[in-house]
């Protein structure tokens, strides 16, 4: 039984224990919207711009960041904390020959702490259900075609690990500063449906 | 944890479809993928969601658009709890 879990019992179940425990005075309401809405502020894909830039202008931080996401995003002020737990992150790098989309197939796991909330699409089931099987149709919808030499790795956000994709610097930017490159990337082309 | 795979082991994948939670999709079941890395130690979704905490090593793999779909050139990679592999 592998379905969305927005209008689930656990939904019902969350909202009713969240009620019992503000009831036995264990749990603080303004405080638990505080800590929500400082997450949602934090949560932007700004923060996936500034270290895509960053792994552009400096080959070692791109490198530790593929190897262990993780364990780089400090470099940047950066983290996957923030929710009640902190996440997995893997950086999938597109380079000449390979390009990489990145799905949730069971619900929408999604790294929103570097990427903010996800796009309506990215939880619809034509694009979970159809990016895994038909990935060069999808991103041509998208606007982008690949070469067909191209190869299409998809990661399926399925269990406890966030992707993120590294995507190429585009060419013609080596006069531009890492703000100025941060600027130039896109939610889509950290996901993978398109390029930048 | 000792882990059962090993990067580079061909795996199969559960054809059990569950009436409780799962992680393995319905797409991947009962088919055959390469492990390409280890993704740590987790408790397993499908007895968490009911409340048991097992933690058991999740592995990386990766299949082939053809054994998946019968069709395509790429490749579609997961996360897979040890409970639903068996040796291929």
């Amino acid at each position: 039984m592998s379905d969305d879990h927005d209008d689930s019992p656990i939904a019902a179940r969350v909202r009713e224990l969240e009620a019992v425990l503000e009831e036995k005075g264990l749990l603080d309401a303004a405080e638990l919207d505080r800590a929500l809405e400082a997450f949602a502020h934090n949560a932007t894909p700004a923060n996936g711009f500034r270290v895509v830039a960053r792994a552009w202008v400096d080959d070692g931080f791109r490198a530790r960041l593929v190897e262990d996401a993780n364990a780089a995003l400090p470099e940047v002020g950066l983290s996957m904390g923030g929710g009640l737990q902190v996440q997995r992150l893997r950086v999938v790098e597109n380079t000449e020959e390979v390009h990489n989309v990145v799905v949730c197939t069971l619900c929408s796991c999604y790294p929103i702490a570097l990427l903010g909330p996800s796009p309506t699409w990215y939880k619809s089931p034509a694009y979970r259900s159809r990016v895994v099987s038909h990935p060069r149709e999808v991103l041509a919808q998208f606007g982008l075609e690949l070469p067909r030499e191209t190869e299409i790795r998809v990661w399926d956000a399925n269990a406890e690990t966030r992707y993120m994709v590294l995507p190429r610097r585009p060419a013609g930017t080596e006069h531009l500063s890492e703000d100025e490159l941060a600027g130039r990337v896109t939610r889509n082309g950290l996901i993978g449906t398109a390029a930048v | 944890m000792s882990e059962r795979y090993r990067e580079g082991d061909r795996v199969r994948t559960s054809t059990v479809d569950p009436d409780h939670h799962t992680r393995l999709p319905g797409y991947a079941r009962g088919k055959t993928g390469v492990v390409v890395g280890s993704d740590g130690v987790h408790p397993l979704a499908d007895l968490r969601a009911r409340g048991v905490e097992r933690p058991q090593p999740v592995y990386v793999v990766r299949f082939t658009a053809q054994e998946l779909f019968g069709r395509g050139d790429h490749t579609v990679t997961l996360s897979l709890w040890e409970d639903y592999l068996s040796d291929e």
